[in-house]
C-alpha cells in the first residue's frame, strides 16, 4: 500500500481505541465512558471501544477507520507498550500511516490491574488518554534504523544447556564460542548417576554430545575461561574473556595421561572437585574420564613445582623445585608449560546465550538436620556421585566409615520452601529424591524412608514414575524432618535418628538411620549477581535472572539480543533445559538469519541555534557527540546515539532533539496527566 | 486551558506525576500489574527512555500545572541500561531540591527512586508512601498560586497605567 505522506498544516485527525481486555479492563475502568470523553477532545475524529483490540478484527477496525476518515494519528488504550506497541505500529503501517504516529497508553498494568476503585481508575483512564491526545499532534514520521548483525554466537556456560545450544547453532552453520569455567564442560548433568523418569545414565547420553561440542568445526570451545568485559549492543557486542593458565598447551596435550601417572605423588591426596572432595586426585589430573577437551590441568595450589601461595596478582610463582616426572613421562608432546600465564581474548559476537546455571543449597544453613555435623548426613549430589560407576567408591554406596547402609533416610525441601532460607520450589527435588531412593534400593537393598511436605512429580511420565517407586516398596512419609540427632543408644556406630511428624497419621516418628540424604534445593549462582551487571541483564528476586515475559518471551531478556537457556533463569529439569536451550538457540538464530537489526529512531539531534557550549559532549556514554570546529555546533553521530536523552535534558538552549521523546511531546502528556476530568 | 485551574477543593486528592525509565521502572510498574499488586490510584505515569531524559524543567512544568509531586524512577546505580544516565539524573535531582526550597516548594513533593524491573513490589510500596506524603504536605495549587499573583500584577499595572495617565502632561 502507498505509504500516507502527512501533507503540511495537513490538519491533526484523531483515532481513538479503548480496549476491554475482556474483562481485564473492563471491569475496572468504564471503557465507555473514556470513550465518550475523549470523542469530544480536540482533533479527535473517532474514539470507539472493542472487547479485544489486539484481535485481528480489533486492527481491522483500526485500518478500516485509517482509510475511511483519513486518520493521521491513532491513540490505543491497552496494555502495556511494551507488549503491543509493536503489533498496533504494524496495523497502522498495514493501512498505510507511518508506525511512529501510534502511541499507546497503559491502561491495564498501570491501571486496571492495580486499582480497585471503579471511579478512580476511569478518571485516571481518562487522564492517561488525554495525556496521549495532546501527545500525538507533536508525533513526526519517522523510519526505523537498520544495523547489521554479527553472526557469530557466545554462549556462557558448559552444562546441558550450552552444549545443547551450542550445537544446534553449530549444526545450523553459526560460528559459536562456548565459554566454561571449569576446566572441562559437561557441567552439573556429567555429575549425576541416572536420570528421572527414565533412568537412563546421564553420561551414556550426555558424553556423545560433549564429544560433538569437542570436534565440531564451527564451535570454539574455552573451557577453565571466564566472561571478564562485555560491551556493545545487539548485532555487536564486544567481549573480554580470560583463559585462565592450566599450566598444559591444549594443543599439544593428547590426553593420555601418563604424566598424571608418573607425578611424584604416587597415590592421590587432594580432594577432587569434580567428587565433590569425596574422591581425591593428583596435582596434575583429568577431571574426570570423558571430559572434554580431553586434557590434563596443574593445580598450582599444590604442585611441588610451583611456590605455595598465590602472588597478589593472582599469579603463581614457579619454584622449579621438583623432579618434574610429569614433563620426562610427556617427552617430545612438549605440552607441560609451567611458565603459561592467563590469555586475555576479545571477541565479537552478535548475540548471547546465558546458560550459567546454578548452584545446590549449601546444607550448612539448616544445622539441625546435621549437614557438616554428623559424617553420615549426605547431600543429594554427594550421593549421585557415590552410585555413580565412575564416581569415588566405583559406584558403590558406602559411608565414611566404610559400611553400607541398611536403612536410609531422604530428606526432600532441603532449603527450600522455607521462610527462613529459600522460598521457591526447586522443582526437580521431588523427583530426584525418588531417584535417589530407587538407586539406593538397588544398589544396598536398604530400606528408603522420603520425608516430603508435598510429593511433586508434574510433568510427562512423572507421576507414573512416582507411582513405580512408591511400588518398589520405598516408605513415603508425609512430614517435614524437625531434627537429625545421633542414637543415643549407640554412639559409636554414627546410626542417627530422624525425627519428623507424620502429618497423614499425626505420630511423631523417630526413625533410627544409618545415612541421611539432604534433597539441596537449587539456588542461583553465587556470581549471579555480577554477571547480571556485566551482561546488564535483570534479575528476579530470588536472584535468576529474568527473562522478558515469563510466557510469551521466556528465553529472551531485556536486553535485546541476550538470551537464557537452563537453570540460571530458573530450577527446571533436564528436558526442560534441553527444550529451553533450543528455543534460545532458535530465537539466536532468528536474529542472525535475518541480517540486521531494527532500532528504534529515538535518537537525538542537534538544531542550528546550538550555542557549541560543548555541555552536552562529556554526558554521553557512547561519544556519539563531537564538536563541529568550523560550524561551532555540536553534532551527534546517528549511528552511536542510542537514545537515552541524556544530552536533551542537559543542552541548556533546548537545542537537541530526541525523536520520539521531543520536549513538546512530554510536556503536553504532563499538561493531559493533569487536565481536569469530568468525574 | 481554562479546565487546567479548576480545582475543586474540597474532594483534593494528591496528583502526582511520574516519569520513569522504560528499562527498570516502567517494567517495574508492568510487573505490578501482572502481579495484581494494589497501590493509590493518584499516580500518572509518563515514560522516558532513560531517568537522564527527566529535564527538571518537566518537574517544575508539572508541579505548575497542578501536580502535587513529581516521582522520578530509574534503574538502580551500576545497572543503567545507558550505563549512566541515572547518575546524571541524580546530580540534577540534588540541585532540583534545593531550587524547589528557595522557590517555597516542599522538597519532599520530589521524590528519586532507582526500582528495578523485578521489583514490582518497590512501585507499590513507593507509590504508596508518596501518596501518604503528599497528603500530609496537602495541596501545592501552585497553578491557583499563579492566578493570585497574576491578579496582583494585574492591579500593580493598572495602578501605574492610571497614574501615568494622570500625569501625562496635556498636548
Amino acid at each position: 500500500m502507498k505509504p500516507i505522506v502527512p501533507k503540511r498544516h495537513e490538519p491533526i485527525r484523531i483515532g481513538f481505541y479503548i480496549c476491554h481486555c475482556g474483562t481485564n479492563i473492563a471491569a475496572t475502568v468504564d471503557v465507555g465512558a473514556v470513550a465518550k470523553y475523549v470523542a469530544l477532545l480536540p482533533n479527535v475524529v473517532v474514539s470507539r471501544d472493542y472487547k479485544y483490540m489486539c484481535s485481528d478484527p480489533g486492527q481491522e477496525l483500526i485500518q478500516q477507520d485509517i482509510r475511511d476518515n483519513r486518520l493521521n494519528r491513532i491513540v490505543v488504550a491497552a496494555c502495556s507498550p511494551l507488549l503491543h506497541e509493536h503489533t498496533f505500529r504494524k496495523a497502522a503501517e498495514a493501512a498505510g500511516l507511518n508506525p511512529f504516529f501510534v502511541q499507546m497508553v497503559n491502561i491495564r498494568e498501570h491501571n486496571s490491574w492495580v486499582h480497585t476503585d471503579r471511579t478512580e481508575a476511569t478518571r485516571k483512564a481518562m487522564a492517561l488518554a488525554r495525556a496521549a491526545i495532546q501527545r500525538v499532534p507533536h508525533h513526526k514520521p519517522l523510519e526505523v534504523k537498520k544495523v547489521p548483525i554479527n553472526p557469530n554466537v557466545l554462549i556462557v556456560g558448559g552444562g546441558i544447556a550450552g552444549i545443547h545450544a551450542a550445537l544446534t547453532l553449530a549444526n545450523a552453520g553459526k560460528m559459536v564460542y562456548l565459554v566454561e569455567r571449569e576446566p572441562t564442560i559437561g557441567g552439573h548433568m556429567a555429575k549425576f548417576d541416572k536420570t528421572f523418569p527414565t533412568l537412563d545414565c546421564a553420561m551414556c547420553v550426555l558424553s556423545p554430545k560433549m564429544a560433538a561440542v569437542g570436534a565440531h568445526p564451527n564451535i570454539t570451545l574455552w573451557t577453565y575461561s571466564e566472561v571478564i568485559k562485555v560491551e556493545g549492543y545487539v548485532g555487536n557486542f564486544q567481549v573480554t574473556v580470560r583463559r585462565k593458565a592450566r599450566y598444559i598447551n591444549e594443543d599439544l596435550c593428547t590426553g593420555c595421561q601418563e604424566c598424571v601417572a608418573a607425578c611424584v605423588y604416587k597415590e592421590p591426596k587432594f580432594p577432587d572437585e569434580f567428587n565433590l572432595g569425596l574422591g581425591k586426585r593428583k596435582p596434575i589430573f583429568m577431571p574426570f574420564p570423558q571430559a572434554v577437551p580431553p586434557i590434563v590441568m596443574i593445580d598450582p595450589e599444590v604442585c611441588l613445582n610451583f611456590k605455595r601461595g598465590k602472588n597478589p596478582d593472582g599469579t603463581y610463582t614457579v619454584s622449579d623445585k621438583c623432579k618434574k616426572n610429569c614433563v620426562a613421562a610427556c617427552g617430545d608432546r612438549k605440552a607441560i608449560d609451567f611458565k603459561q600465564t592467563d590469555e586475555i581474548k576479545t571477541i565479537t559476537v552478535g548475540s548471547i546465550i546465558m546458560a550459567t546455571g546454578f548452584k545446590i543449597f549449601d546444607a550448612h544453613r539448616t544445622p539441625y538436620l546435621g549437614y557438616g555435623i554428623y559424617p553420615n548426613v549426605y547431600n543429594a549430589l554427594e550421593v549421585e556421585r557415590l552410585i555413580n560407576a565412575s564416581g569415588p567408591t566405583g559406584g558403590e554406596l558406602v559411608l565414611r566409615n566404610g559400611q553400607h547402609p541398611k536403612k536410609v533416610a531422604i530428606v526432600h525441601c532441603v532449603g527450600s520452601r522455607d521462610e527462613n532460607t529459600n522460598r521457591w520450589c526447586s522443582r526437580v527435588c521431588c523427583l530426584y529424591s525418588l531417584k535417589l531412593a530407587l538407586l539406593i534400593k538397588d544398589h544396598t537393598d536398604a530400606e528408603v524412608y522420603n520425608f516430603y511436605i508435598d510429593m511433586r512429580t508434574p510433568g510427562k511420565m512423572m507421576e507414573e514414575f512416582y507411582n513405580r517407586v512408591a511400588e518398589e516398596g520405598v516408605h513415603l512419609i508425609r512430614g517435614k524432618v524437625a531434627d537429625v540427632y545421633p542414637d543415643p543408644t549407640d554412639g559409636a556406630s554414627g546410626r542417627l535418628i530422624v525425627q519428623a511428624e507424620d502429618t497423614l497419621t499425626n505420630k511423631i516418628l523417630k526413625i533410627p538411620v544409618d545415612m541421611v540424604v539432604l534433597s539441596v534445593g537449587l539456588e542461583p549462582q553465587a556470581d549471579a549477581e555480577e554477571l547480571r551487571r556485566m551482561f546488564n541483564l535483570s534479575c528476579s528476586a530470588e536472584g535468576w535472572f529474568l527473562e522478558r515475559h515469563i510466557k510469551l518471551a521466556p528465553v529472551s531478556t531485556f536486553t535485546d539480543g541476550i538470551f537464557l537457556a537452563g537453570c540460571c533463569q530458573g530450577p527446571k529439569d533436564i528436558p526442560d533445559t534441553v527444550a529451553q536451550a533450543g528455543a534460545a538457540a532458535a530465537e539466536a538464530m532468528a536474529l542472525i538469519d535475518k541480517g540486521h537489526i531494527e532500532q528504534e529512531p529515538n535518537t537525538a539531534f542537534v538544531l542550528d541555534d546550538c550555542s557549541g557550549c560543548k555541555s552536552c559532549i562529556p554526558l554521553c556514554p557512547y561519544t556519539a557527540i563531537s564538536f563541529d570546529e568550523t560550524k561551532k555546533k555540536a553534532v551527534i553521530n546517528e549511528a552511536l546515539c542510542k537514545g537515552c536523552g541524556t544530552c536533551v535534558a542537559a543542552c541548556p538552549s533546548g537545542s537537541i532533539v530526541q525523536n520520539m521523546f521531543e520536549d513538546d511531546e512530554i510536556f503536553s502528556e504532563i499538561e493531559g496527566v493533569l487536565a481536569e476530568t469530568p468525574i | 486551558m481554562s479546565d487546567l485551574t479548576k480545582t475543586n477543593d474540597k474532594h483534593w486528592t494528591p496528583r502526582i506525576v511520574a516519569l520513569f525509565c522504560n528499562w527498570c521502572t516502567y517494567t517495574a510498574a508492568d510487573l505490578a500489574g501482572v502481579s495484581r499488586m494494589k497501590y493509590a490510584p493518584n499516580i500518572r505515569v509518563i515514560r522516558v527512555m532513560c531517568s537522564g531524559r527527566v529535564d527538571p524543567q518537566f518537574v517544575l512544568d508539572a508541579l505548575a500545572k497542578g501536580a502535587d509531586g513529581v516521582l522520578i524512577g530509574g534503574c538502580h546505580p551500576g545497572d543503567c541500561h545507558y550505563s549512566e544516565g541515572n547518575y546524571k539524573c541524580l546530580r540534577r535531582y540534588h540541585l532540583l531540591k534545593r531550587m524547589l526550597a528557595d522557590l517555597g516548594v516542599e522538597p519532599e513533593r520530589l521524590r528519586l527512586e532507582w526500582i528495578s524491573a523485578a521489583e514490582g513490589e518497590k512501585v507499590q510500596r513507593v507509590v504508596n508512601e508518596m501518596v501518604e506524603q503528599i497528603n500530609k504536605l496537602g495541596p501545592l495549587s501552585l497553578h491557583k498560586k499563579f492566578e493570585e499573583w497574576d491578579k496582583e500584577i494585574a492591579v500593580l499595572e493598572h495602578a501605574v497605567q492610571e497614574r501615568d495617565t494622570a500625569t501625562k502632561p496635556e498636548i
